[in-house]
Parts: structure tokens; C-alpha cells; sequence
């Protein structure tokens, strides 16, 4: 794998930090006028997701981390694995649990999400920003009331729990923001 | 398509008028004071070999030169403006562009505006106090300058950091950062004592620094660039830095004048440069030999105008003070 200079740091470059695989979020050059450069970078573990900062000395080459993007259909979970596809080369990978993470609430069978691969090997899956999911369970639907206020938990087809309003049936379609968890409507079909 | 989103200044018209403003300003100051505005050349033949500035080098071709010749942009003009001290100019003062590759951020674009200025007679502690009737003066009605506040270098080090750089070794530096959960840079060189220094200064010193106006002054001998020295144990350099709410703005030297003194520290400067894998910069001999002709006793100091302007108008970032940062240059 190629190695950067601090020269080509910016916003989403993919480095090796302590064995990890992290992302830029933030540059920011700091020197005094007659010392020393450095660039103080704030970055994220991929794999655990923390923030850190780190600071380089300018012009100091570090590790670039193989990770890539890829849109993939989600096909089914096995009990440890979870399995996605690309669509274009056809090629399978096999996520774990620590991989997945809270997306498994929101996968469904045939639904697209964002893999990202670290050489190769699913390291985080990230769900679609909204998800159009049945609700398999909640307390009977209060007829006539749309005003929204007060609500009632729902269990959805892929076993997340979310707040809905209390006019909502089981067997209806909803619109949740996988982003924070909630209901955003009913699917209009 | 580009060029249609950002032909437009990052700077607003009144952040455009605040410059004018405040240049007016420096100019009035100076004249009420006989300080003899000059020009100098932005470019030379020569440039600093000073390890930490870079450089950016051009060719000029035409009469007298076949394949051109090599000239640096100037990332002070601190050498000619000692040239025309020596030619008898008095105080002098200017206010111009200056270069400096490889520097970028929201404090620094690698071309800026920098008054720079000289006082026959004057030692350091006397530019000290001009520098702040300068900038009570140039601020007025623009920001508030209440606190002004002193500090040697080694006190400030303890009193922010409880360090003392004087005796302080490598592995004291680099525990100290390790204790405030600052991973030290693999990049850094365990005999680059000043290097620790800085990492220390930019990391837990400068973060610490009250707002205000904060003078910072005698540090070690081995970051004088172009200060004398003062005896004493440790001796320390006649060098100031001036901070305007946590961000530096200046720095000023009692002015080293002795031309032998300034060819050897030129020399170790190279030397320097060559092993962290710098070119070597041409030394400039005729500032050597204006020195040994006689540069008068005097204090110097350069004042980053862009940052002096961020801070007049309360900007986040000298994007919001130049017209055309070099992304849009």
C-alpha cells in the first residue's frame, strides 16, 4: 500500500494509525513562526469508531490503509455471519457481528447498503440513510388519531423497536431514519 | 466550471476595508515617529538558510545570463532592510509581501503581508513597549486590548506546561506529552531538542495562553535566529514573540550585528538543513558584508498584518481577511 506525505492529508484519506485503519476528519496545520511545523489531525478508527488526534511532524510519510466504499446488496445472515453481494462482480463477503454493529437492525433481505472493505474483508457496514420496513408488532391502532402525540413502541420485521405514532397498524409499511432511529412516515405505495 | 464557483475574494468588503484601514493606521504611526518607510526587493540571490522557512526559488532570464539565473522570494526582508541600516537609513520600517513555500492552514497562506521594522537605539524591551502602543493605537475602536502581560519563555513553560526547557531533557518532553494523552510524532528525532520544544510550545504552552496581549521573550540560544545573545547561565537570545488573543503575531530581536558571529550560525543553519534533507541556501554576503561595515545598534520586528487583521475583526481564519487565499490565487 502506498504511503502519504502530510502534504496529502485532507478530509477522508485512509491511513494505518497503531495497525488500525482510520479516516481523516480534520487537518490543520500548526507552526510557529520560527519552529517546527506539524500537521495535528483529528482521525477515526474504523473499527471502533473513535475519534483521536495525532500529530505529525510536516513532510512525515505515513501508511495509507487499503479501504474502500462499495454499495452491496445484503442476502441473508447465517447466525455469525452476516452476507453481502456486489452487484457488479457478483463477488460475496462475510460480515461479523463487530462489523455490522447497530446496522443489523436495519438490514433486510435484497436491501442495498455501503460495505466497507479493509483489504478485502467487510470492516464496516453502514445501513441506507432510510429504510422501508413491516411493523410485526404493536398495541392495536387507535383509528382517527393523527395527531402524532404520545405514541407507542412497534417491533419491526428486521426486530428493531421503534416509537410510532398510535394510529399505526401491524402489517403497515414505515419510513425510519436509520441515522437516529426514528419514525419518519408511512410508505406511500 | 471551477473557476465560475470561486473567482469571487473569501474575504468580505469589509474585511477589505478593514485593511486599508488599519494599513492607514501603520503608516500615520510611523510618520508621527520620522520611521522612514522603505523598499526592498522580493527577490535575491540570496535567501535565509533558517531550517524552518522555506523558500520558493524562480529564474530570471535576460540580458547577462544564458540559462537564466536562480532567485529566491524573500520570506522576510529582514537582509536588505539591515543593508540599508548599514548605508545610514535610521529607523526604517516596510510593509510587504512575503514567501513562504510548504506553510497553509487557517493561520497561514504561504504568501502574506508583513510590516516589518527597525529602531536604532532601541533594545529589545524598548521595541517591546513600542509594539504595544502600535497595536493600542492600530486597534483602537476595533478590538479591545485590556490585559498585557510579560513572560520569559522558561516561565512560561513552567507556569503552562511545569517544564522547564532549560533542563528539560527529550524524554522528560516527551513523558510530559505522554501524560497529557499527546502521542508524540514517530517523525521526530530524539536529538532534536528544539523540535520537542516546539511540540510542547504548539501543544500545551500556546492552548494555555491567557487572551491579550502576551509578550514572550528570552528564549534558548539555540532558537536566537537572528537575536544576540544575552550572557548569563543559561545564556538566552534577545527575542521576542507577541501573542494577541493565543495567536502569534510577532517576533522581534535585539538585532545580532557582528558579521562573524552571523556567518557561523548561517553555517550551522546549512548544516542543519542538509541533514533533515533541505537544499542548502545560498549565503547572503552582502548582508555579511554590510554587517561588517557596520549595522547600527538596533531592534527589529516583524508583524504578520493578516493575522493582525483576523483579529481586529474577529475572523475565524485569514480566508476571511485576503481576497484570494492561494486556493483561489
Amino acid at each position: 500500500m502506498a504511503s502519504y506525505s502530510t502534504n496529502e492529508f485532507k478530509g477522508g484519506l485512509k491511513i494505518m494509525i497503531d495497525g488500525d485503519p482510520c479516516s481523516i476528519i480534520e487537518n490543520e496545520f500548526v507552526k510557529p513562526g520560527k519552529g517546527q511545523a506539524f500537521n495535528r489531525v483529528k482521525i477515526r478508527n474504523l473499527k471502533t469508531g473513535r475519534v483521536i488526534e495525532r500529530t505529525f511532524k510536516s513532510g512525515e510519510s505515513v501508511e495509507g490503509a487499503d479501504v474502500m466504499d462499495t454499495d452491496m446488496q445484503y442476502l441473508y445472515a447465517d447466525g455469525e455471519f452476516w452476507h453481502f453481494m456486489d452487484p457488479n462482480s457478483f463477488e460475496q463477503h462475510a460480515a461479523d457481528a463487530t462489523a455490522v454493529g447497530d446496522a443489523k437492525k436495519w438490514l433486510k433481505e435484497q436491501d442495498m447498503c455501503e460495505v466497507t472493505l479493509w483489504n478485502g474483508t467487510p470492516l464496516v457496514i453502514t445501513p441506507p440513510n432510510f429504510v422501508m420496513l413491516a411493523v410485526t408488532e404493536t398495541d392495536p391502532g387507535v383509528r382517527g388519531d393523527t395527531s402524532g402525540g404520545g405514541g407507542k413502541p412497534a417491533t419491526l420485521e428486521t426486530g428493531a423497536v421503534v416509537r410510532v405514532p398510535l394510529f399505526i397498524d401491524i402489517g403497515e409499511v414505515l419510513k425510519i431514519d436509520t441515522r437516529t432511529g426514528e419514525y419518519v412516515g408511512r410508505a406511500r405505495d | 466550471m471551477q473557476a465560475e464557483a470561486d473567482w469571487q475574494p473569501t474575504a468580505s468588503l469589509d474585511a477589505l476595508k478593514l485593511r486599508a484601514t488599519v494599513l492607514a493606521r501603520l503608516r500615520g504611526f510611523f510618520a508621527a515617529r520620522n520611521v522612514l518607510e522603505v523598499d526592498t526587493p522580493v527577490l535575491s540571490v540570496a535567501g535565509t538558510p533558517d531550517p524552518a522557512l522555506h523558500s520558493f526559488q524562480t529564474r530570471w532570464h535576460g540580458p547577462g545570463t544564458l540559462n537564466g539565473t536562480s532567485f529566491y522570494l524573500h520570506t522576510s526582508p529582514e537582509f536588505p532592510m539591515k543593508r540599508l541600516l548599514a548605508a545610514g537609513a535610521g529607523s526604517i520600517y516596510q510593509v510587504c509581501k512575503v514567501f513562504r513555500d510548504g506553510e497553509s492552514g487557517r493561520h497561514h497562506n504561504p504568501e502574506f503581508t508583513l510590516l516589518e521594522w527597525y529602531r536604532t537605539g532601541f533594545d529589545y524591551f524598548d521595541l517591546m513597549d513600542e509594539v504595544e502602543v502600535l497595536l493600542r493605537e492600530v486597534l483602537e475602536g476595533l478590538v479591545p486590548l485590556d490585559s498585557v502581560d510579560h513572560w520569559t519563555y522558561r516561565d512560561l513553560f513552567v507556569e503552562t506546561a511545569g517544564i522547564d526547557p532549560f533542563t528539560v531533557t527529550v524524554a522528560g518532553l516527551g513523558s510530559q506529552l505522554q501524560a497529557r494523552g499527546i502521542s508524540p510524532p514517530a517523525g521526530l528525532a530524539a536529538d532534536d531538542h528544539d523540535g520537542w520544544l516546539d511540540m510542547v510550545l504548539t501543544h500545551v504552552v500556546e492552548p494555555a495562553m491567557p487572551a491579550g496581549l502576551v509578550f514572550v521573550r528570552d528564549y534558548p540560544a539555540s532558537q536566537a535566529a537572528l537575536a544576540r545573545l544575552r550572557p548569563g547561565t543559561p545564556p538566552v537570545a534577545a527575542r521576542f514573540e507577541v501573542y494577541l488573543n493565543g495567536i502569534e503575531l510577532a517576533n522581534g530581536f535585539h538585532e545580532l550585528t557582528d558579521a562573524d558571529e552571523q556567518r557561523q550560525r548561517f553555517a550551522q543553519e546549512n548544516d542543519r538543513r542538509q541533514q533533515q534533507g533541505d537544499d542548502a541556501i545560498t549565503t547572503d554576503e552582502r548582508l555579511l558584508a554590510a554587517l561588517e561595515a557596520g549595522v547600527p545598534d538596533c531592534a527589529g520586528v516583524a508583524l504578520g498584518i493578516d493575522r493582525l487583521l483576523m483579529i481586529a475583526g474577529q475572523y475565524g481564519s485569514l480566508d476571511d481577511v485576503i481576497a484570494f487565499p492561494l486556493e483561489r490565487a
